[in-house]
């Protein structure tokens, strides 16, 4: 794979200065600095071992000693100063460190200014080409919001959630211990152990009403696994099926909620199937999309819509 | 092992042509690289060489040409200029170390996420420690699942046009686009890439969840240049109606329509028996219209009309497709209120988008 060797070219080009700056670094020391294995870092030391200037006689090439346990690197004078940034590593991160820079309620902005800067004049040319690349992250997060909460994970403290359910038109009081804030898809979450629904959870930051940080230590049970990183939502077998059809207008619902099956209709619509948990949930945006989005089963669905939209032209009437 | 194989034949076309002060012909390049000299072909040579050097442009190796004599026609050679080789002194604090670690997690899962990690362990290794206790409990993080962002990456870093297939919303098919692009951006976990669109004679955006099959590059490297002014951000913002500062006025069963009252700029005008009279200001009219169907008879315009009216025609376009007064699941005979009309309930309800 190219992929595979470039990157380990990367790693051996870095390695080499590294180690001869470190002779008799120990072999746990240097693989950890790495983040590789002892055994990865001693086939990087074997391929060193047979490379070298052109002639490739013993002379020539790299004089690599790792039997002691630790490293001795000699004969490496072509490649003994770390090389530059390559022009995508130059791209992910400046690109991470505007998307930071954008992000509410970061306090660091001082390391986050001077860190943009320097990198800027150290990669050279390659710094124009991150213009090709823009994330926003700032949307649907309060400073205020993403501010407390960050400093409750920083100071392991608990903190009050007023909570928005808008699929059962509510607010939930709930304390949590905060994991971490991360963001998902373009929307931020809080990774917490709530202590009203005695499990892990993830929440919403848009819904969050309000945060208190409380004067209570923080610290999440011993043994608590925070949501999976990039699981936004494991439909359970027990939740509900629906079949719907979408309008041209409405293809965005496939795209915004997990669907299980999606076939084209006549006309740019679309037949999907999905599963969801929450019984008030579709029905209320089948109302929302006025009827850009027709339920097709089970039956009781489509009767529920049906009896709303009802209720609410009698309301008015 | 192939991936051994390549790493060993890339690192000693490193050590050569960096190792040399002369500038070296392919055919010495061929002899100093053991696993070039064991090639069958020059072709078989020619490919493996065209291949080395993009991977090592790539890694930021500078590779130059040049020959030794410019007034005669010599064969050009290669080396490495070692003065550009070199990551230059990056005097690096330890905060500044692990906001440029929080800065490469960014790309978790993302196809940025190789060279972000690369980058992380060249500055590592210039001996400074992290401070780990700088952004703790953040985890800012795009993904870019899209198939077509690797190659549209490439294509605007390189500045070459490419062509696809784009399903544009409402259309039934996919049709072939050209676009010279100019950047990618992330916007509410969805990438899109803005460039000048060539069918079109005008800049466009894409959804690079809307492109269907592969990215095609239809001209050269170098040949895109953006405009100086490009705000790629802003060409993906939706198209905000003016925004509308007159206040609705809703009528609230108790108890419910709770993120209506925590609105932004939302009062409450009086407590009745069962219901609340609250106003908000309306934003954007036809977003908030939908907003206020979701809620069915738990929430009521009062005012303004045109709110009213909007609401009125999107809770009769959904009673129209749910019809249950039919015998079977679909209406039996296509009149009205026909299938196609009440698929189309937006632009047929009175009042509808001016």
């Amino acid at each position: 794979m190219s992929v595979g060797a470039t990157a380990r070219l990367s790693r051996l080009l870095t390695m080499v200065p590294w180690l001869l700056q470190r002779q008799g670094v120990p072999l746990a020391e240097a693989a950890a600095h790495f983040e590789i294995s002892q055994a990865e870092l001693v086939k990087d030391l074997e391929l060193l071992f047979v490379c070298g200037t052109p002639g490739h006689l013993p002379d020539d090439l790299i004089d690599a000693d790792w039997e002691s346990g630790r490293v001795y690197l000699r004969n490496a004078d072509a490649i003994s100063r770390p090389l530059r940034l390559g022009i995508d590593e130059a791209v992910a991160l400046l690109v991470g460190l505007r998307t930071l820079a954008d992000v509410p309620g970061l306090h660091d902005r001082d390391a986050l200014e001077s860190a943009l800067t320097k990198l800027s004049t150290a990669a050279g040319d390659a710094a124009s080409a991150a213009a090709a690349v823009t994330v926003d992250l700032s949307r649907g997060v309060s400073e205020t919001t993403l501010g407390t909460l960050r400093d409750a994970v920083r100071r392991r403290r608990r903190v009050h959630l007023r909570y928005l359910v808008p699929s059962r038109d509510e607010t939930t009081e709930r304390d949590v211990d905060p994991i971490r804030v991360m963001t998902l898809d373009g929307r931020w979450y809080l990774d917490g152990w709530c202590h009203r629904a005695e499990s892990a959870r993830r929440f919403r930051l848009d819904r969050v009403v309000s945060v208190d940080l409380l004067d209570a230590d923080g610290t999440p049970p011993a043994g608590v696994v925070p949501p999976d990183l990039d699981e936004l939502f494991s439909p359970s077998p027990d939740d509900l099926m629906v079949t719907v059809d979408l309008a041209p207008q409405a293809r965005w619902v496939a795209e915004y909620y997990p669907v299980e099956q999606t076939v084209e209709l006549a006309g740019g619509g679309l037949r999907v199937r999905l599963r969801t948990a929450s019984p008030d949930w579709l029905p209320r945006l089948a109302l929302q999309l006025g009827g850009g989005m027709r339920v097709i089963s089970p039956p009781e669905v489509v009767g529920r819509v049906a009896e709303l939209a009802d209720a609410a032209l009698a309301a008015y009437s | 092992m192939p991936a051994t194989n390549r790493t060993e034949r890339l690192l000693n076309l490193v050590i050569a042509l960096a190792a040399t002060s002369r500038w070296l012909t392919k055919e010495q390049i061929r002899r100093a690289v053991p696993q070039y000299e064991r090639c069958e072909s020059d072709e078989a040579f020619d490919r493996m060489f065209e291949r080395d050097k993009e991977d090592l442009r790539e890694l930021g190796v500078p590779l130059v040409t040049g020959s030794h004599d410019p007034l005669f026609d010599d064969e050009p050679g290669y080396r490495i200029d070692r003065g550009r080789y070199e990551l230059p002194a990056i005097d690096l604090t330890a905060e500044e170390l692990a906001v440029l670690g929080l800065a490469s997690r960014v790309w978790q899962q993302a196809s940025l996420a190789g060279p972000a990690a690369r980058a992380m362990v060249k500055l590592r290794s210039l001996g400074v420690s992290e401070d780990c206790e700088t952004l703790v409990g953040i985890e800012p993080r795009v993904r870019a699942a899209e198939p077509a962002f690797e190659p549209l990456y490439a294509a605007t870093r390189d500045g070459a046009p490419v062509a696809f297939r784009y399903r544009k919303p409402g259309d039934t098919a996919a049709a072939e686009r050209r676009v010279e692009p100019w950047a990618l951006t992330a916007r509410g976990g969805w990438w899109y890439l803005v460039g000048h669109d060539r069918g079109r004679g005008a800049p466009r955006a894409f959804k690079l969840s809307r492109i269907e099959g592969g990215i095609r590059r239809v001209g050269a490297a170098g040949t895109v240049v953006p405009p100086r002014d490009l705000d790629p951000a802003a060409m993906v913002r939706p198209e905000r109606t003016e925004r509308d500062d007159r206040p609705a006025r809703l009528r609230l069963r108790a108890g419910r329509g709770t993120a209506l009252r925590l609105r932004e700029g939302a009062r409450l005008v009086t407590d009745e028996e069962g219901w609340s009279l609250i106003e908000i200001p309306i934003g954007d009219v036809a977003q908030l219209a939908h907003q206020l169907a979701g809620h069915g008879p738990d929430v009521l315009v009062e005012s303004p009309p045109e709110l009213r009216e909007r609401v009125l025609g999107l809770l009769q376009g959904t009673r129209l497709t749910h019809a249950t007064d039919t015998s079977g699941p679909e209406p039996a005979t296509p009149g009205p209120p026909s299938p196609a009309a009440a698929h189309s309930p937006v632009s047929g309800a009175p009042g509808g988008p001016r």
